[in-house]
């Protein structure tokens, strides 16, 4: 499933309803299928923005997204969202939320249940299926996220800093995790992220934004084969050129 | 003293009671002013048993104001919840209504009365509307708040996992402002109650209400039944907060 953004364009009324904010110049990028891109740049600088507008949360000022040729309107089930706040419902528990998307599409609750349970032991959630979301960890959390976007089969995953409020051990623990879900399901990701290491450790592609508006400035291919060793030399070699790219853009910002 | 600590609850108003009906019994209280615990017990045995007027016991007195809270609850329910959702998620109907909103709630029911019996005449409907209009406006409120205040990243989660606008009505909104309706509601029937009581005041059909027997009690002289009805208004207030509160620790387990 190819993804394609031509010229995007996005600019928003500021909460004084006086000055127009530009969030996005001009954005043309094509993510072909079954790539993990990992998409960087200072804070602010319409990331999010992009991603609100593939999935259709949001409607660009000008500009089309296509995804496999379609012009691309309204919120499309094939594509999945994932939050860094995890955004599970509070009053349903795991399996409920892992649920949820295929309740959506009148899937019988037998069959959906016996689906979600099966992605909950994946994940290596066995005997949490029943536990509210105010009962797990932040990574506990982050995986039902990752599961119930799963469990609907969408074609495309969008995750805005999905990794971003937790630490670091647990953050590892992840990004490993996620690499073996993308391994086995070869979806197609975009992946915002602040963290270099993250970025190289995941994606096919790195790409940066500049500072407000948002324009993609930088790109960098990352060809080391799988496992990545964190500390080899040629993903030291990525991450430099990734840090020198953003300290550029922020002594721009100077 | 540990002891004192543990049962300080209990204690301090049984110390109460006993000061009061000692300060009586010496007689420093006189009775038809204020009679004493002891005589305000055999009272409301006499309410129980024999009734007031005779034959209509406390009992019934509290089941038909009781039920009398429940119909016009019920009624400000039906109409509250779904209303307030419709304001909290539409912002024009939202900036249509709350100016009327504003305006008619700072009324308090007790001075519908005399327009709800030029509508309604004296009797359950004059009751079921003054209930009603203690009810309506803190459910409405806190469900207008409850909508209000969900956290938009939920329903952004909801269109992107493929929810419909009904879906999202059905599925996010009720349940996240669930918590703040459970607000309302308790707030609602603690005023529905003290409403109906004073409803009750001024007219009932039936012959039954704990407000109508208390002033029946008021005209034949009675302080202690007056008294003794009062206690059953408090005790069945505290009893329906505590049912409510149950009912919501069970109802949002997952908070």
């Amino acid at each position: 499933m190819t993804l394609e953004l031509k010229n995007l364009c996005n600019t928003y009324t500021d909460e004084s309803g006086q000055d127009t904010v530009a969030a996005l110049s001009n954005i043309t990028l094509t993510v072909r299928a079954g790539e993990f891109l990992a998409v960087i740049g200072p804070s602010g600088c319409g990331k999010t923005t992009m991603l609100r507008i593939i999935a259709g949360l949001e409607q660009p000022t000008a500009g089309e997204v296509f995804i496999n040729g379609e012009q691309l309107a309204e919120p499309w089930s094939r594509v999945g969202f994932v939050f860094q706040e995890y955004a599970l419902f509070p009053w349903r528990t795991v399996s409920e939320n892992v649920e949820f998307g295929l309740e959506l599409k009148n899937i019988p609750k037998q069959e959906r249940r016996r689906m979600a349970l099966e992605y909950i032991n994946q994940f290596g959630m066995g005997g949490f299926e029943n536990k509210y979301p105010k009962e797990l960890s932040g990574g506990m959390k982050q995986r039902v996220a990752i599961a119930r976007t799963l469990i609907t089969n969408p074609s495309i995953i969008l995750m805005d800093e999905p990794f971003g409020s937790l630490d670091s051990q647990t953050r590892n623990a992840l990004q490993e995790f996620l690499r073996d879900v993308w391994q086995t399901s070869q979806k197609t990701i975009i992946f915002i992220t602040h963290n270099i290491d993250e970025a190289v450790f995941l994606s096919h592609r790195v790409i940066g934004f500049s500072r407000r508006p948002g324009t993609i400035k930088f790109s960098l291919d990352i060809n080391i084969p799988e496992p990545r060793d964190r500390t080899g030399s040629e993903f030291n070699r990525c991450r430099k050129q990734i840090l020198d790219f953003l300290q550029q853009e922020s002594r721009a910002d100077k | 003293m540990n002891y004192l600590k543990k049962n300080s609850k209990l204690l301090f108003p049984l110390l109460l009671l006993v000061l009061w009906q000692m300060f009586s019994s010496s007689g420093f209280i006189p009775p038809q002013i204020l009679p004493s615990p002891l005589r305000i017990v055999t009272g409301i045995k006499e309410l129980v048993f024999a009734g007031l007027p005779p034959g209509n016991s406390l009992l019934l007195h509290c089941l038909e104001s009781l039920l009398r809270v429940a119909a016009g609850f019920a009624l400000a329910l039906i109409i509250g919840v779904p209303l307030g959702i419709m304001v909290g998620w539409f912002k024009l109907l939202r900036n249509m209504l709350t100016p009327v909103i504003e305006t008619i709630r700072p009324i308090p029911p007790l001075a519908w009365i005399p327009l709800a019996i030029l509508w309604f005449g004296i009797g359950f409907k004059s009751a079921l509307f003054i209930i009603f209009l203690g009810c309506f406006f803190p459910i409405l409120l806190s469900t207008i708040s409850g909508v209000l205040s969900v956290d938009t990243i939920l329903i952004d989660a909801a269109k992107t996992l493929g929810a419909t606008e009904k879906k999202i009505f059905l599925q996010i909104l009720i349940p996240a402002a669930t918590p703040s309706i459970f607000t309302g509601i308790r707030i609602g029937v603690g005023i529905g109650w003290m409403t109906l009581v004073a409803a009750e005041f001024t007219g009932v059909k039936s012959g039954y209400g704990l407000g109508y027997m208390i002033m029946v009690a008021r005209d034949i002289q009675r302080p202690d039944l007056v008294i003794g009805g009062m206690a059953a208004i408090g005790l069945m207030g505290y009893l329906l907060d505590a049912g409510l509160r149950m009912l919501e620790a069970r109802a949002l387990k997952w908070r």
